[in-house]
């Protein structure tokens, strides 16, 4: 009755000892060898007068410290890693839905929650690091102590809201291709396939940006963003 | 009608009720949105770059609840859980 393709958790493929590996575990690896391998292959030569590779990494850099630097403010540098891994892993994996063979394994409801817990972690280390341990609880009293349940309770809204976006987008692309390939055709999802690339690096880009606006809520004291 | 029946109908209807309403809530207000952001932009088209940005993260924020009754409705359509008790 339900399709292991379509259910929300995709199936186990394999068990190292008590560790379960699902298809996403596998698709995220080869994600990953394929970032891991388009990075070494064009950082080889790294020189000041870039050739195309380079030139092409450079300018996707500079993108997002201009993005972290608009949004997050000054120092774009101290968020670069986290949220450059973020919005590159999401938009590749996103982009990697409409390539035969692959899926994306942001569809994982895991692979989002993953994600999302990570930038629930990150957004009170860099509170701490930035403010101190006693500024960054206070920031739970503004703008009014009342405001403190609130608070508390959108830190555990938005985790669940973001992780649930992506996922939602993800998941429902994939099933609306799968059900317009099962009722129509063979070429009919085509469209749906482009609508579907662009709205995973709009999610991509989403996540990021919201990731950026929270810990930049966070940061702050000099400057503001 | 026997409860699996029952079950397999509720879901069907309710799947899409759920899409029928849930969506007509997030549709109004990213129009307003948009309308936002176009006035704005009509007023002070050099801050274009901050408008856009806070116009895309707002619509995001605005799409989520539009998500999470597509993600209810296809559920209750492929990948129902309630339909493994009945069947048994």
């Amino acid at each position: 009755m339900n399709h292991p393709g379509l259910s929300p958790f995709p199936p186990v493929v394999f068990a190292l000892g008590p560790v379960q590996v699902t298809l996403t575990v596998i698709y995220t690896w080869v994600e990953m060898a394929a970032l891991v391998g388009v990075a070494a292959v064009f950082t080889r030569a790294l020189g000041p007068r870039p050739g195309g590779g380079q030139n092409l990494l450079e300018m996707v850099v500079e993108w997002l410290l201009d993005t972290i630097g608009a949004v997050a403010g000054p120092r774009p540098e101290r968020l670069l890693t986290l949220v450059g891994t973020l919005a590159l892993f999401i938009a590749v994996g996103d982009c990697m839905s409409v390539v035969p063979g692959l899926m994306a394994p942001t569809r994982d409801l895991g692979t989002t929650a993953a994600l999302s817990l990570v930038v629930f972690c990150a957004v009170p280390y860099y509170g701490v690091r930035d403010r101190g341990l006693t500024g960054y609880l206070r920031h739970y009293l503004e703008p009014a102590w009342v405001m403190l349940p609130f608070n508390l309770l959108a830190e555990v809204s938005r985790t669940v809201a973001m992780a649930v976006r992506l996922f939602g987008n993800m998941m429902s692309e994939e099933l609306i291709i799968a059900v317009l390939l099962t009722l129509a055709g063979l070429l009919v999802p085509v469209p749906i396939m482009a609508l579907s690339l662009l709205t995973g690096l709009v999610q991509a880009y989403i996540f990021s940006v919201l990731t950026l606006v929270y810990i930049g809520a966070v940061l702050g004291g000099r400057g503001g963003g | 009608m026997d409860s699996l029946t029952l079950v397999v109908v509720a879901s069907i209807v309710t799947a899409g009720f759920t899409m029928a309403i849930g969506t007509i809530g997030p549709a109004l207000g990213e129009g307003r949105a948009v309308a936002g952001a176009l006035d704005a932009l009509a007023r002070q088209p050099d801050a274009s770059g901050t408008i856009t940005r806070t116009l895309f993260v707002g619509l995001a924020m605005i799409e989520s609840t539009a998500i999470y009754a597509l993600v209810v409705s296809l559920v209750l359509l492929f990948a129902n859980p309630l339909l493994s008790y009945f069947s048994h």
